[in-house]
């Protein structure tokens, strides 16, 4: 397993040049005040969207740097894709403005579109023309020429195990290689900045495996990436940097390290009790001090500490109480946690679109 | 140079993936074939009738062939959302336009030809005056995509684009002055018929096979290039409102 799948970031990002725009973000309370020095890729300065009365992104700031793989994470409806389609210039934003590799591009959405690619939510490919053919055509949109777009549509389909299937028709393609197409068609003219809606939704696990390796071995040869998802782990594990999205505004954004700071020295257990009477949770938090409970539904108690939580005298205690423990097993916490105490929201919720979408990744 | 590249590209694409389909192919064929037919056998008139009846029977069929192939393959395409992926691409959205209806203006072209080859069989038409009905047919063709386009870009679904495109075709067909004479049409129609395109497209061709144009050529084409390029630019500006909204 590479250092990207555990979640180990260790390299730094390089620094680029200089804000093109002073006071970018002159608003204190932006999350990236910090970064006010540094170099960014992409700019953000309070972008807002609305749909007739629905906000649908409320005045979000952020930066990217350059060979980065930045995250935003949020559930359906957070406004991830509107930002998304504002930054590569099928919205435009009613307030707020951005830069695209130093382009300002709010009054001109086209400004930038030769230094990116996208991927969006849904395949946008022809379905009357072969995988092959529709490699060759994005390319063309990019002004490549012929055996340039030919050389480059094969050696993505060999990338994407999709050689056989290159000239078959894309729209008999299954929900998996159509996915890995629309990514292949998304770098066919080596942009330097990537955007992704949702890669892995909807696919199979294996797929979705393959994706997101793929979209590491981009971000290793110098692609910048911005990414989102509503797959936690998917962000746990490709990510640099994550900014949490909620009802259209940011609600955190920090490397992966300083999310999940907080919580790793955190010792969580869950055990499985039965029978238990009522004021049990009382009884244990002035028994066991040092230890915050909580009860989940379906009988599971969480138990947290700052140390190691010792099960036998835990069992042992509860036994007296007349509970019965059937199972006790130690949880390791993630940025799912973090996600859930920052945004407040369950990811139980997040599950569910998942399953909605028919997420197996 | 890179423009080019995606335009030619995106021209080649339409033209393969639309225009020369079997079906297409064959509509471009029969609906012409049928229309003359048709105004041959009503004339009840000898093959002298055949110059008086192709203007009308070439307006009609590059009016038909372009408006329902844009509309139709625009609103289909920002359906499957792969349109979104052309708004994606480098280019202005005049060229990419421009490349989007290049497609259906020579598919138009090529319509129009049809029932002009049948008709040099059946007639003489060396008489007819070339130099001013080509660049008619070019640009009743075009008038008439950018008719077709600005449909695909005021409707979401296929059905609407065919049902919205009939809204403007047949009053069109008969208050242009293709098959009855503008005045003679009721005083009230009259007014409608000058703001048609299709009715300067028409009074060209009348002029260039049977010399009997009620306008100016000039005024004529410089009407026709006026609506041409109106309704490419509302067509334009519709799409930055709906659809890079």
């Amino acid at each position: 397993m590479s250092r990207r799948e555990k979640g180990i970031r260790t390299e730094k990002i390089p620094k680029l040049r200089p804000h093109a725009k002073r006071g970018l973000f002159p608003d204190p309370e932006c999350p990236e005040k910090q970064a006010g020095n540094a170099m960014a890729l992409i700019e953000v300065d309070r972008l807002s969207k609305a749909y007739e009365k629905i906000i649908a992104v409320d005045g979000i700031s952020f930066l990217i740097h350059e060979k980065e793989i930045f995250g935003f994470l949020g559930p359906n409806g957070a406004g991830k894709t509107t930002t998304i389609n504002m930054l590569t210039g099928l919205a435009r934003p009613d307030q707020g403005s951005f830069r695209i590799g130093g382009i300002d591009c709010t009054d001109d959405p086209k400004a930038a579109q030769h230094l990116i690619g996208v991927v969006p939510d849904e395949s946008n490919l022809y379905p009357e023309l072969t995988g092959f053919d529709n490699l060759c055509f994005c390319a063309a949109l990019y002004g490549m020429r012929k055996r340039e777009r030919e050389t480059g549509a094969r050696k993505l389909l060999e990338t994407f195990d999709l050689t056989e299937a290159g000239n078959r028709k894309f729209g008999g393609f299954s929900k998996g290689m159509k996915r890995k197409l629309a990514i292949a068609a998304g770098i066919i003219h080596n942009p330097p900045i990537l955007f992704l809606d949702e890669p892995t939704t909807g696919i199979d696990v294996a797929s979705a495996r393959q994706i997101r390796q793929i979209l590491a071995g981009l971000n290793d040869s110098g692609t910048t990436i911005f990414l989102t998802t509503h797959y936690i782990e998917e962000a746990e594990r490709l990510c640099h940097r994550i900014a949490f999205i909620v009802e259209g505004r940011v609600v955190r954004i920090d490397t992966l390290a300083n999310l999940i700071q907080p919580i790793q020295d955190k010792h969580v257990m869950q055990l499985a009790v039965s029978n238990s009477k009522p004021g049990l949770h009382a009884i244990l938090s002035e028994a066991f001090p040092h230890l915050v409970f909580q009860a989940l539904p379906q009988g599971v108690l969480r138990v947290e500490a700052d140390k190691p939580v010792q099960v036998g005298p835990l069992v042992r205690f509860l036994e007296e109480q007349g509970a019965e423990v059937s199972e006790a097993r130690k949880v390791r916490l993630s940025l799912e946690d973090v996600f859930v105490r920052i945004t407040g929201i369950e990811v139980d919720a997040l599950r569910k679109e998942k399953e909605k979408k028919g997420g197996g990744a | 140079m890179k423009r080019w590249i995606a335009f030619w590209n995106i021209l080649i694409k339409d033209m393969r993936a639309y225009y020369l389909k079997p079906p297409n192919i064959s509509w471009g064929l029969i609906f012409p074939l049928a229309w003359t037919g048709m105004f041959f056998i009503k004339s009840g008139g000898g093959l002298e009738d055949i110059l008086s009846l192709l203007p009308g029977v070439v307006a009609v069929s590059i009016l038909f062939g372009t408006t329902s192939m844009l509309a139709v393959t625009v609103t289909f395409e920002k359906k499957g959302r792969s349109f979104d992926r052309l708004l994606l691409a480098p280019i202005p959205l005049e060229l990419l336009m421009l490349a989007k209806t290049s497609g259906a203006i020579l598919f138009g072209t090529v319509n129009a030809l049809i029932p002009i080859i049948l008709a040099a069989f059946l007639s003489d038409l060396s008489q007819a005056a070339w130099s001013s009905a080509i660049p008619a047919i070019v640009l009743i063709a075009a008038t008439s995509t950018f008719l077709g386009l600005f449909i695909a870009v005021s409707v979401s679904e296929v059905f609407e684009a065919q049902t919205f495109s009939n809204f403007f075709r047949f009053p069109m067909i008969f208050l242009c002055g293709l098959f009855f004479p503008i005045e003679r049409l009721p005083i009230f129609l009259r007014p409608i018929a000058y703001v048609l395109p299709l009715t300067y497209g028409a009074d060209i061709l009348h002029g260039a096979f049977n010399m009997r144009n009620t306008m100016s050529l000039l005024t004529d084409f410089i009407l026709l290039v006026f609506f041409c390029a109106g309704l490419f630019f509302i067509s334009l500006r519709n799409i930055k409102r709906r659809w890079i909204a």
